[in-house]
C-alpha cells in the first residue's frame, strides 16, 4: 500500500503537533502533574505504535479517536502492573473519563478547557517565571528542547537543566491540578499569557522546521487565548491586546509564504492575500484592550502590528517608530532593537539607520547581518554582501538561506553590471 | 559596567513643554540607548509648574518653584549604564536638549546598600 504509507508520514508529525500536548494534558489531569513522564511516555508509546501499525495496516478511519484509545488501553496496563502506584490513585483514574476528555468541562466558572487548565498549573510559581514557562511549552505546546532555546535565546544545556529542576520541584511538590482560586489565576497569568506569546511566535517566527511557518501553532495559540477572553477573570485589556496582536499577524500568514516555500519580505507580499477577516478581530480586540489605564508589550505590539496591516498612511512608519521607541524600554529585545532600526531607516533613511544599527553590536545575530545587509544596498555593495554571508553562516533555517542567497546573487550581478566586469 | 545619572537642566520654563517634534526626538534618542540595552532606569520628569514645585529651606521657609534664585531648573533625570564615563557623555551628547539651551549633567551612580 505505497499510497497509505506515503500519507501516514505526513499525517503523523501533524497529528503529533495537533494530539501529543492535548493527551498530555489530559493524562496529566489524571495523574496528577506528579507524574508528568508517565503521561509523556504513554502519549508518547501511543504515537509510536501509530507509526508502527499505520505503516503495515494503514491509516485507520479515525486516527485521533485509534491514539486515545491505545492510549486508554496503556493507562490501563500501566495500572495493572504497578499497585503501588494504583492504591494512591485510584480515585482518580476513571479510564471512561479518557473518552470524554476531549470536551472535558474543568468548572463552568474556571477555565474550561484541559490544557488551558494545565498550563495555568503549571506555572506555578514554586518555579521561576521562565522555568514555568519552559516547562508548559514543553509539556503542553510539544516544544523540543531546541525550540525552547530559540524562544529564550539560550543555548540547549541551560534549557535542558532548567526543564530538569523545574520538573523536580513539580514532583517534590504536592502537585495537584484542581480549581484555582480567582487570586490564584490572576496572579498566574501573566505567565501564561506569556506562554501562549511565545507559542504564537514559535509557529510564527518558525526556525529549526523547514515548513516555515507552523500555523497549527499560531492558531492553538490564538483558540487558548480566545478562551481566556472568553472568562470574566482572565478577560482582561492584556489578554485582549495579545489576541488583537495574534490576529493581525495571521492575517499574513498566507502572504508571507510563496507555493515552493520561500518566505517572502513584508514589502513584496501581495497584500490581497492578507486576511481581512482577521484585521477586523485584530482591531475588536485592539479597541477592548484599550479599556483601561496599562500599556503592556501587548498593546505596543498590536499598535505595531495594526500598522503594518494598513497600507497608505504617510506617517505609518513614524508610529510604528515611536511604538519600537516605548517598546525597547518596557523591555529590550535584540529583535525589538533591530526591528526599531528598521524603522529608522524608513523615517530617517539607510544612512541614519546604519549608524544607529552599528552601536547594536548584535554581531552573533543572524538578523543583525541581515538588516545592515539590507541597510547596505545602495551604499556599499560589498559591506551588503560581507553581512549578508555572515547572516548565511549564522542562519538555522533553510528557507531563509535560499532567500539570502538568491539576494546575495542578485547584488552580485548589478554590480557587475555597473563595474561592465 | 558603571550606572550614571544623566540630569537635564533647561533655562527657560517655557521650553518645558515639547513641541510634538522635540518630544519625538527625545524619544528617539531614550530609545537608542534603550536599544543598545543601555538604559538602566528611564527616570521621570520633575513638574516645575507653580503648585508642582516648591523649595523647603531652613527655618520653615518654604518658597515656590525651583527658579526663584538659580538661574536653570532641572526637569528630569534617566539612569544609564557605561563602560566609563566618557562613554556616559557620549551618550548625553545625542539628546536633543542642547537645541533649546538646556544642558546635562553627566554623574556616576554610587548605590546605597
Amino acid at each position: 500500500m505505497p499510497k497509505s504509507q506515503h500519507s501516514h508520514k505526513e499525517l503523523l508529525p501533524h497529528l503529533f503537533r495537533q494530539e501529543y500536548a492535548k493527551m498530555t494534558a489530559i493524562l496529566c489531569r489524571h495523574f496528577g502533574l506528579k507524574y508528568i513522564e508517565i503521561a509523556e511516555d504513554i502519549a508518547s508509546e501511543a504515537f509510536l505504535k501509530a507509526s508502527e501499525n499505520w505503516a503495515i495496516n494503514g491509516i485507520p478511519e479515525n486516527p485521533t479517536a485509534w491514539l486515545y484509545t491505545v492510549a486508554k488501553n496503556q493507562v490501563k496496563d500501566y495500572f495493572k502492573h504497578i499497585t503501588v502506584i494504583e492504591t494512591q490513585t485510584k480515585k482518580a483514574l476513571q479510564p471512561t473519563e479518557i473518552e470524554t476528555q476531549q470536551h472535558f468541562e474543568f468548572n463552568n466558572q474556571n477555565i474550561t478547557d484541559s490544557q488551558l487548565a494545565v498550563i495555568f498549573a503549571v506555572c506555578n510559581p514554586i518555579n521561576s517565571d521562565e522555568a514555568q514557562i519552559c516547562l508548559a511549552l514543553q509539556i503542553l505546546c510539544g516544544f523540543s528542547v531546541e525550540e525552547i532555546a530559540n524562544a529564550f535565546l539560550a543555548n540547549n544545556e541551560t534549557i535542558k537543566k532548567r526543564l530538569q529542576r523545574a520538573r523536580n520541584n513539580l514532583r517534590n511538590d504536592k502537585f495537584q491540578i484542581r480549581t484555582l482560586s480567582e487570586n490564584e489565576i490572576k496572579s498566574r497569568q501573566n505567565t501564561v499569557l506569556k506562554t501562549l506569546y511565545l507559542l504564537f511566535n514559535e509557529g510564527y517566527f518558525s526556525k529549526t522546521n523547514n515548513q516555515l511557518i507552523r500555523k497549527e501553532l499560531c492558531f492553538e495559540a490564538i483558540r487558548l487565548t480566545l478562551i481566556l477572553t472568553e472568562n470574566s477573570l482572565t478577560n482582561t485589556s492584556e489578554t485582549n491586546a495579545l489576541l488583537s496582536l495574534m490576529c493581525f499577524q495571521s492575517s499574513r500568514l498566507e502572504a508571507r509564504i510563496n507555493d515552493k516555500g520561500e518566505s517572502i519580505l513584508y514589502e513584496q507580499q501581495d497584500k490581497n492575500q492578507w486576511d481581512k477577516a482577521l484585521i477586523e478581530k485584530g482591531n475588536y480586540y485592539l479597541v477592548n484592550a484599550c479599556n483601561g489605564n496599562v500599556v503592556t508589550k501587548y498593546h505596543l505590539e498590536a499598535g505595531i502590528a495594526y500598522w503594518h496591516t494598513t497600507q497608505k498612511d504617510e506617517n505609518k512608519w513614524e508610529y510604528i517608530l515611536q511604538l519600537y521607541n516605548q517598546l525597547i524600554q518596557i523591555e529590550y529585545s535584540p529583535m525589538t532593537a533591530l526591528n526599531r532600526t528598521f524603522a529608522i531607516a524608513k523615517v530617517y533613511g539607510h544612512e541614519i539607520a546604519i549608524q544607529e544599527a552599528e552601536k547594536l553590536n548584535l554581531i552573533e545575530s543572524n538578523y543583525y547581518h541581515v538588516l545592515l545587509g539590507y541597510l547596505y544596498t545602495r551604499k556599499d555593495i560589498d559591506k551588503s554582501i560581507y553581512h549578508y554571508k555572515e547572516a548565511i553562516g549564522m542562519s538555522k533555517s533553510k528557507t531563509e538561506r535560499q532567500t539570502i542567497i538568491i539576494e546575495i546573487e542578485r547584488l552580485k550581478k548589478r554590480k557587475s553590471a555597473t563595474t561592465g566586469q | 559596567m558603571k550606572d550614571f545619572a544623566l540630569i537635564f537642566r533647561l533655562k527657560d520654563i517655557s521650553d518645558f513643554k515639547p513641541s510634538p517634534e522635540q518630544m519625538q526626538e527625545r524619544m528617539n534618542w531614550l530609545g537608542s540607548i534603550a536599544a543598545q540595552n543601555k538604559l538602566v532606569d528611564k527616570g521621570n520628569t520633575l513638574l516645575p509648574i507653580p503648585g508642582s514645585a516648591k523649595t523647603v529651606k531652613p527655618d520653615n521657609v518654604v518658597t515656590d518653584g525651583p527658579y526663584t534664585e538659580i538661574k536653570e531648573f532641572i526637569s528630569g533625570y534617566i539612569v544609564v549604564k557605561a563602560d566609563n564615563i566618557d562613554e556616559a557623555v557620549e551618550m548625553a551628547k545625542g539628546n536633543p536638549i542642547f537645541k533649546i539651551g538646556g544642558n546635562i549633567e553627566v554623574r556616576e551612580v554610587l548605590k546605597r546598600d
